[in-house]
């Protein structure tokens, strides 16, 4: 049977989410078992323009658009069901391992009566795949049975982004659901700003607990700004209130892959390894030469970080 | 009303997880079990809620062998006020969870199903979202804010945009994130007490069975190990080597 893919796009309303090319990239480790067509569904209110970079994403077949007000919010409730919906006629449906992608794929999965599979890291078949558990410490292979649609979320950090330079298809496709009126959608409070975004940025300078405050993550952000960084966090950094939640890496966190991760005041906890395993480069600047991260990173440095941050950027700059 | 609130048996986040020589599963043998960290957070929010007269009972539910009744005392223990064990020696996947909990919500007339994000063994972070396809009603998932207004909750969603909130009609679902709350210790003189709260069996087959078929797992491997990597002296060593590798 050859594989017919609708990946869920995630996107903002303008801008088409880089988790999607990612996705992608894990359909077309699909499609190497067997052929096969990447179509991809974007559901949302006047998103043409995201329409557009969804279908110049090389590999793509067609883009399938629901436009509709009540798709507006990125609401599961709402988009579960027109993803159910549309999964009609294909043999796999994938979204990205985003927590948009999380709230709505198992949501559209338990409507079509199958199982799910989340974090896919690599494609053995076109049924076959392997995932992390227990945090990455182990990886376990997983088939899905011949008769039922594969459901999943690709993992964004073992994936590249595909490249531009498609000529997907783009068709209207009429809303089949209404607005679930049990459910409000009230707003975002996003973080924003002008730095890069976690998740794609090349470089991520990334600070812990032994930050001790708000005022201190400054060092990291003029360092960052140098660099041309985004910034990230522990837990512990997040709990304490010196960061907001979005900037958490890890487990619970977001799971990054940048070419250069920074580590100052990190304890190395495996919450947080599984978040920057597939990093380049891990720099760990600590001032315990016993601290866990020394394990896993690529250059150490047993050190103050107030003083190594400010040497970095001044011998950088 | 009542809060139905799930707790799953897993190896506690502690333990260094290391994966069986004959790549069958991971090793469990006296490995120190607890309740799935995030469902004590789902549990102390209910017991909260029903701290503040927003609700009347707090059920703890588990699935699995005699062993989870371990962790539903510990739910007792806590402050739920009765426990359900779902009776299987298999290993479910979330459909069939969640299918579990759509029923005895149903059954028990439950306002709220209160879980765990995601479950820190197989890290599926699919239960929530599964009962409240099949059953229906809101689904607030990643919560780190519960507000209860009689018959509605207003739930801030921690989201890799930030902070979003959504209004919901209760009966909902509702799963927790890390931030929610910091659980209660527990307390001896509760751990005598939660011997005499009800705990029921109830057979998996009564509540429908398995749903959905199965994916297979197969082999177990412990992650690609990254290389052991070098220590520098000070900060200039530290660039000199970043900038060798042209990574700045
Ligand atoms: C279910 C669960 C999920 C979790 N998910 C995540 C997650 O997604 N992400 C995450 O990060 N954590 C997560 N955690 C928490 C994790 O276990 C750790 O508690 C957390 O990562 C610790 O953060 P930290 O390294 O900043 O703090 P600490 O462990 O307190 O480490 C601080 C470090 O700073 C060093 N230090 C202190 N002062 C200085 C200085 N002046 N200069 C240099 N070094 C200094 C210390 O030596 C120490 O190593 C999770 C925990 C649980 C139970």
């Amino acid at each position: 049977m050859t594989n017919k893919i609708l990946i869920l796009a995630e996107h903002d309303g303008a801008t088409l989410n880089p988790g999607t090319a990612k996705a992608v990239s894990c359909a077309a480790a699909i499609t190497e078992h067997g052929g096969g067509t990447i179509d991809i569904l974007v559901l949302g209110e006047g998103i043409d323009g995201v329409a557009a970079q969804a279908a110049a994403v090389a590999g793509v077949n067609a883009v399938l658009v629901t436009d509709a007000a009540h798709l507006a919010p990125p609401l599961a409730v709402n988009h579960g069901p027109e993803l159910a919906a549309a999964a009609e006629g294909y043999s796999h449906v994938l979204a990205p391992s985003s927590t948009y992608g999380k709230d709505v794929l198992p949501h559209a999965a338990a409507l079509l009566g199958v199982n799910a599979l989340s974090d896919i890291m690599a494609v053995e078949g076109a049924r076959a795949f392997k995932r992390p558990i227990y945090a990455g410490n182990a990886i376990v292979d997983v088939t899905v049975p011949d008769d039922v649609i594969v459901c999943g979320t690709s993992r964004s950090a073992s994936w590249p982004t595909a490249a531009e330079g498609g000529a997907g298809a783009v068709q209207a496709r009429a809303a089949t659901s209404q607005r679930a009126a049990h459910t409000r959608y009230q707003g975002l409070a996003g973080a924003g700003g002008d730095r890069p975004d976690l998740q794609t940025a090349r470089i991520v300078v990334s600070g812990g607990r032994a930050l001790g405050s708000a005022e201190n993550f400054e060092i990291l952000y003029r360092l960052a700004d140098g660099l041309g960084a985004a910034v990230g966090a522990s837990r512990a950094a997040v709990d304490a209130g010196y960061v907001p939640n979005d900037m958490q890496v890890g487990q619970t966190g977001k799971i990054i892959s940048p070419e250069l991760y920074l580590a100052f005041g990190i304890s190395g906890a495996i919450q947080h390894i599984t978040g920057i395993k597939d990093a380049g480069t891990i720099v760990a600047v600590n001032k315990d030469a016993d601290a866990p991260i020394f394990e896993i990173a690529d250059i150490g440095l047993v050190g103050d970080l107030f003083t190594v941050v400010p040497e970095i950027e001044q011998q950088l700059s | 009303m009542k809060i139905l609130v799930g707790i799953k048996r897993a190896v506690d986040y502690n333990v260094r997880v290391r994966v069986k020589s004959d790549g069958s599963g991971v090793e469990t043998d006296g490995v120190k079990m607890s309740v799935n960290p995030f469902d004590e957070i789902a549990l102390e929010e209910a017991l909260r809620i029903k701290e503040a007269g927003k609700a009347d009972e707090v059920i703890v539910v588990s699935i699995g062998n005699n062993d989870v009744q371990q962790q539903l005392r510990t739910g007792l223990a806590m402050g739920a006020d009765r426990a359900i064990q779902v009776e299987t020696g298999d290993t479910l996947q979330p459909l069939t969870v969640a299918r579990v909990f759509k029923a005895l919500a149903e059954r028990e007339g439950a306002g709220i199903v209160l879980l765990g994000k995601q479950a820190i063994d197989d890290d599926c972070n699919q239960v929530g979202q599964m009962t409240a396809a099949l059953w229906g009603r809101p689904q607030a998932t990643f919560a780190s804010k519960v507000v209860i207004d009689g018959t509605t909750a207003t739930v801030t969603r921690e989201v890799d945009g930030g902070l979003e909130t959504l209004e919901v009609d209760l009966p909902a679902v509702i799963t927790s994130d890390l931030r929610l709350n910091e659980p209660r210790f527990v307390k001896l003189p509760d751990i005598m007490k939660a011997k005499r709260k009800p705990l029921d069996v109830v057979p998996l087959d009564e509540l429908g069975g398995h749903a959905g078929a199965a994916p297979a797992t197969g082999r177990h491997a412990a992650p690609a190990p990254r290389s052991r990597g070098v220590m520098v002296g000070d900060t200039a060593a530290l660039v000199a080597e970043l900038k060798n590798r042209g990574l700045v």
